[in-house]
C-alpha cells in the first residue's frame, strides 16, 4: 500500500511522476510550475529515481526538445510548464504530436502576458488547443497525481500514440496542501507497463540495421517507394493524428474504469464529472477551479430549491462531442464559465459547448461568463449570481442572440466607470 | 454520409498505422537541397588540423554542421548535394580551413546541372 502524504499539486504531479518511473525529465522553471521539477530533481540527485536523467536546459524550447528527441528513442519522458514558457515551447508541440511522440506534460495554469501576472487562469492551457496533444483538466491534487497515471497510460496506448497534457490551476492546486494517496510502484507498474514505442531513433545511426523513423520532410502528395510501400505525404499523416483523437475517448472511458478497478478512485468517466445533475434543469459547465468553486454554488442553490447541477469537464481534447450532447440533452439551459477569452470572440469553453450542440436533437440555451483572469478570485457567490441572472432573464432567445459576452467580478465602477454619466 | 461500423475499423486502422515511424529513413526524398546554396564552402586541407594531425581530432565542421553533410573522416569531405551553405563550418573552422565563395554555376553547381539535364 503507498503512502497518503500531504502534497501540493506540484508535488503531487512530482510523486505521479516517480510512480511512472519517467525515463527522461527535461525542464526550465517558471513560476507556478518549478516545484513540480524541483521536486522530480530532487528525486533523481537522491537515487530515489535511479533510472532516470534530468537535463537540465536554458528555456523552454529546449525543455521540450530534449523531451521530444528522448521520446523518440523510446523512453518515457515528462515535462512541465506555465505560461509564457508553453508559448516559448509553441513549435515543437506540434513537432511531439505530428511525430506521435506519447509525452506528458503538466501545465500549472497562468495567465499569458502582457501584462504580467503569475496568477492562473486557463488562457495559456486553451491556447495550445490545436496543436494536437489531448488536454486533461484536474479540481484537486488527488486527481493531478491519478490522471497523470491515466495520461501515460492513455498517450503510450497503440491505438492513440499522442502526447497528452494534464493542466491544473497555478496557486490554487499547485501550491495548496491536500492529502494525496500514493501508489506502489509495483501496482502503478502493473497498470502502467513499459512503453512500447513504435520508434526508436537511438539505432538510427547504425547502417545496418536502419531502423524506421520519423519522416523528415514530406511532400504535398505521396511518395514512391522502390521495393515498399509509397511514403505518405503530410496529409495523411495529419488526417491519422486526427483519426488517433476521435477514437482515443473510448480509450480514454476504457482507462478511466480500469483505473477505478485497480486504486478505488474516479473521476467520473474519464471525461467529465457530474455533480448533483441527475434532475437538473440548469447546468453550470466549466473546467478546473472554476469547476471546484461550481460545486460550491450548485449546493447553495439546491439549498435554495433551485434543480441545479454541474458537468465539469476533465477532457477539452479530444472534444467529447458526443457525450456531451447526450449529458446535456434534457438540459433546459447550460450556463458556462470561463477562465478565459477566445480574443474576437467569447469564452472557449461556451463557444465549443455551442458548437457541439449545434447538431443535437435539442439543445439547451447556452450562456456563457467570463470570470477569473489573472487570477482574480472567483467566489460561489458570484457563480450563484450569475447563475440566478441567466435563470431570471424573461427573454433567453435575446440573450441566447446577444453577441456580446458578460463578465462576472470586473471591478470597473471602483476604478471610477458609472453607468449614465458620459 | 453516415460513419457506419466498417468506415470507423477502417479508419481506426489508418490512425494506427500510419505514424510517425512506418517508413525506412532515406535520404533525400524531398530533392536535393544543396540546390539551394548561393555560397560554396571550400575546404584547404593543408590548414585542417585533422589532415596535419593525422588523427581524429578536431572535426568541429563535422560536429557543428546542422545538415549532417560533412563526414568524421580524414580529410573530411562535404556532400555537396545536401550541403545549402550556411557556412557554420567554416566560422566554426578554428584555422580557417573551410572558406566560402559565391556559388558560380560554370563551377558545376546543382542548379546549372540540373538545367544540363534538362536539356
Amino acid at each position: 500500500m503507498g503512502k497518503r502524504l500531504v502534497l501540493t499539486g506540484n508535488h503531487a504531479a512530482a510523486y505521479a511522476c516517480k510512480a511512472a518511473n519517467v525515463e527522461v525529465v527535461a525542464a526550465y522553471p517558471i513560476t507556478p510550475q518549478s516545484p513540480v521539477v524541483e521536486k522530480i530533481s530532487e528525486f533523481v540527485e537522491t537515487n530515489k529515481l535511479p533510472n532516470t536523467r534530468f537535463v537540465t536546459v536554458e528555456s523552454e524550447q529546449s525543455a521540450i526538445t530534449a523531451v521530444v528527441a528522448a521520446s523518440a528513442t523510446g523512453s518515457r519522458v515528462f515535462t512541465a510548464t506555465s505560461a509564457n514558457g508553453l508559448e516559448y515551447m509553441y513549435e515543437m508541440l506540434s513537432w511531439a504530436a505530428g511525430s506521435r511522440l506519447p509525452l506528458v506534460m503538466c501545465i500549472a495554469t497562468r495567465a499569458l502576458g502582457a501584462p504580467w501576472s503569475v496568477w492562473t487562469d486557463h488562457q495559456d492551457a486553451f491556447s495550445v488547443r490545436d496543436v494536437g496533444f489531448m488536454n486533461m483538466f484536474c479540481e484537486d491534487n488527488q486527481e493531478i497525481y491519478d490522471t497523470i497515471l491515466m495520461a501515460y497510460r492513455i498517450a503510450e496506448d497503440p491505438r492513440v500514440f499522442l502526447p497528452a497534457f494534464v493542466s491544473y490551476d497555478g496557486y490554487i492546486l499547485s501550491h495548496t496542501f491536500m492529502p494525496v494517496q500514493t501508489e506502489d510502484p509495483e501496482k502503478v507498474a502493473e497498470f502502467l507497463p513499459k512503453l512500447k514505442h513504435h520508434i526508436d531513433l537511438a539505432k538510427l545511426t547504425n547502417p545496418d540495421q536502419r531502423t524506421k523513423g520519423v519522416n523528415p520532410v514530406t511532400t504535398p502528395d505521396i511518395i514512391p517507394r522502390p521495393g515498399e510501400k509509397p511514403a505518405p505525404g503530410y496529409y495523411e499523416f495529419r488526417y491519422s493524428m486526427q483519426k488517433a483523437h476521435e477514437y482515443a475517448i473510448e480509450v480514454i472511458e476504457e482507462v478511466a474504469e480500469e483505473f477505478s478497478e485497480v486504486f478505488g478512485r474516479k473521476y467520473g468517466n474519464g471525461i467529465y464529472k457530474e455533480y448533483r445533475n441527475d434532475d437538473a434543469e440548469v447546468s453550470l459547465f466549466a473546467v478546473g477551479s472554476i469547476a471546484s468553486e461550481c460545486r460550491e454554488a450548485v449546493d447553495v442553490m439546491r439549498d435554495q430549491g433551485f434543480k441545479v447541477g454541474l458537468v465539469s469537464l476533465k477532457l477539452f481534447r479530444p472534444f467529447p462531442i458526443e457525450h456531451l450532447r447526450k449529458v446535456f440533452q434534457d438540459t433546459e439551459m447550460v450556463v458556462v464559465f470561463d477562465r478565459d477569452i477566445g480574443y474576437g470572440y467569447e469564452g472557449i469553453l461556451a463557444y465549443e459547448l455551442k458548437s457541439a450542440m449545434y447538431a443535437a436533437d435539442r439543445h439547451p440555451i447556452i450562456k456563457g461568463y467570463i470570470v477569473g483572469l489573472g487570477g482574480r478570485d472567483v467566489t460561489k457567490d458570484q457563480i450563484v449570481k450569475g447563475t440566478q441572472k441567466a435563470m431570471e432573464t424573461k427573454n433567453k432567445d435575446a440573450m441566447q442572440k446577444d453577441t456580446h459576452t458578460d463578465y462576472l467580478g470586473l471591478k470597473l465602477e471602483e476604478l471610477g466607470f458609472k453607468r449614465g454619466e458620459n | 454520409m453516415v460513419h457506419t461500423e466498417e468506415d470507423k475499423e477502417y479508419e481506426k486502422n489508418v490512425s494506427q498505422s500510419i505514424l510517425a515511424s512506418m517508413q525506412k529513413i532515406v535520404t533525400g526524398e524531398a530533392g536535393k537541397t544543396g540546390s539551394w546554396r548561393s555560397m560554396r564552402p571550400i575546404f584547404n586541407a593543408d590548414k585542417c588540423i585533422v589532415v596535419k594531425t593525422n588523427k581524429p581530432t578536431c572535426h568541429l565542421c563535422w560536429l557543428y554542421c546542422p545538415e549532417n553533410t560533412i563526414t568524421r573522416e580524414i580529410p573530411p569531405k562535404i556532400d555537396y548535394d545536401y550541403c545549402k551553405g550556411c557556412g557554420i563550418c567554416a566560422t566554426e573552422c578554428p584555422t580557417d580551413a573551410i572558406i566560402m565563395i559565391p556559388e558560380q554555376k560554370e563551377e558545376g553547381n546543382l542548379e546549372s546541372q540540373e538545367q544540363k539535364e534538362e536539356h
